[in-house]
């Protein structure tokens, strides 16, 4: 048999990021879109021209509506995903540590974590009224669940020589807790801070539809009533730029927090 | 300080691991743990060390801790142990925290890294690391409290070849006239580190036999001592064949480590 080159199979199957690709297909898609509704393929009932959302929004920032709907809408996931994020990494610690509160807990959170929170609403609105309150108890709720999987979970991964490593040197039990468990669960809780943001957004949103007279959900609920479409995507805009800019926030502390990886 | 083991026995869910034995270390004085795999060599030096309670038995320190000693018992890992979010001059400062003063800490790490030759990167994570480095962390942070028992679990056994023989060279440097128990599964490991070697059989490890090695740790890098020590070795793998074939039959039939 003649001698033959050995071909090269070992090709693919490794994406790789393309620079500014994705930049670039948003701007064709909102351009394509610009054309559409410019050229009367698309009724501006149905979908406005991105230029007449973007004006709409600009007309909301000009008059303080807008500042009024987001700050109404920030304190609301902000108060209800720290209250949620907070007992969740306590509850989920628990359950990652000790015995007992596995034991009792993870049946518990397990039952419950599928539950759409959503549904309890009416119920929380039942126990604390239409107020605040229970827009923020359905937040805490939904982001406590996810927060405590996320941090047990986040436990369970820490090397168990790691902790038989500072009992070795008779490290004390808090101090386990702080140099070892809890750096050791930090990747995890920050991914679990990502999920749970991210149903912290759809809870507000829906609380903010159901009762509400400030706040992005109630927004976009009002433009759909008065048939402003315009206002209605710039609230979506609004909320996708919220969605991203947490995402970036998250990042940016996993970046801090996350440099030894 | 000397370490006494009495009646010490094991068993995991029924199954018995190790034990029942008795095993003195003297004060200064090196022993080597060796036997076939999965007969409780590291569950062993585990009991030793306080991480897992024995289902019978008693281990006892007897003597005057170092002058300067934080810890009596210093644990060395085969995987290392390092905390990946800490830097080198952290992860050796960790026992220290809570008991010594910043300057007093910050002093007794600098020489702990300097006698570890690991000066150079104090500021590096672990991942930065080389495996040797990374072993050379571990040992630094077991030196750091001045222990009055170092014990070693299969600490080379995670690096190549090479790396393993320049960090045993180093290692036996630095711990220079400390008690220690190293437990290994090498046979040159054993007989080039030990004052002792205990050979333990196959699962439930019992101390099967104590082989004495007559030859002062600074003659044994000397061709000299190649001779007796290549003997000694052929004694302990004739002693050992047998159990060390029959466990490699049943391996995994059974758990055979509680401190991991």
């Amino acid at each position: 048999m003649p001698p033959r080159e050995v071909p090269f199979r070992g090709g693919g199957f490794a994406p790789r990021r393309i620079p500014n690709a994705g930049w670039l297909s948003f701007l064709v898609l909102v351009g394509l879109w610009e054309l559409a509704c410019r050229a009367g393929l698309v009724s501006p009932f149905t979908l406005p021209a991105p230029s007449r959302v973007l004006a709409a929004l600009l007309e909301m920032a000009g008059s303080g509506e807008l500042a009024r709907h987001l700050v109404a809408s920030l304190a609301r996931l902000g108060l209800g995903w720290a209250l949620g994020a907070t007992l969740g990494v306590a509850v989920g610690l628990a359950i990652g540590i000790s015995s007992l509160a596995r034991s009792i807990g993870l049946p518990l959170v397990s039952a419950l974590f599928p539950v759409p929170k959503i549904a309890l609403l009416p119920l929380l609105i039942l126990w604390l009224g239409i107020g605040e309150a229970s827009k923020v108890a359905t937040i805490a709720l939904g982001t406590f669940f996810p927060t405590v999987i996320a941090t047990a979970s986040g436990v369970d991964q820490i090397p168990k020589s790691l902790v038989r490593m500072a009992q070795s040197f008779d490290l004390a039990p808090r101090a386990i807790v702080v140099r070892v468990i809890l750096p050791g669960a930090l990747p995890g809780i920050l991914a679990g801070a990502r999920i749970s943001a991210s149903i912290g957004l759809v809870l507000l949103i829906a609380a903010e539809m159901i009762g509400a007279e400030h706040g992005i959900g109630a927004l976009v609920l009002q433009a759909g009533h008065l048939m402003r479409s315009d206002r209605l995507l710039a609230g979506v805009v609004l909320l996708s730029v919220l969605g991203l800019a947490i995402g970036a926030a998250i990042g940016a502390l996993e970046r801090r927090l996350l440099a030894w990886r | 300080m000397r370490l006494r083991a009495e009646g010490l026995a094991h068993a995991y869910d029924g199954i018995e691991a190790l034990g029942p034995l008795d095993l003195v270390v003297e004060s200064g004085e090196r022993v080597t743990v060796i036997g076939p795999s999965g007969c409780g060599k590291s569950t062993l030096l585990a009991i030793l060390g306080g991480l897992v309670r024995p289902s019978r038995g008693r281990v006892l320190l007897e003597g005057e801790p170092p002058r300067g000693s934080l810890v009596p018992l210093a644990y060395v890992f085969q995987d290392f142990a390092l905390l990946p979010w800490r830097t080198v001059e952290a992860n050796v400062a960790l026992p220290l925290e809570d008991r010594l003063g910043a300057a007093e800490r910050r002093e007794r790490v600098r020489a702990a890294l300097a006698r570890t030759r690991l000066a150079d990167f104090a500021r590096a994570y672990p991942r930065q690391l080389s495996g040797g480095m990374r072993q050379r962390v571990g040992i630094a942070r077991a030196l750091v409290v001045e222990p009055g028992v170092l014990l070693l679990d299969e600490p080379l056994s995670a690096l190549d070849a090479q790396t393993r023989e320049l960090l045993l060279e180093e290692v036996l440097g630095l711990t220079a006239g400390a008690t220690l128990v190293w437990v290994t599964h090498h046979l040159d490991e054993a007989v080039r580190v030990a004052d002792r070697v205990v050979l333990l059989s196959a699962r439930p490890g019992r101390v099967r036999a104590i082989l004495p090695v007559p030859i002062p740790e600074t003659e044994r890098g000397r061709p000299s001592a190649l001779a007796e020590l290549a003997r000694l070795r052929h004694e302990l793998w004739d002693l050992l064949r047998e159990d060390a074939r029959r466990a490699e039959a049943t391996l995994g039939a059974g758990p055979v480590d509680a401190a991991a």
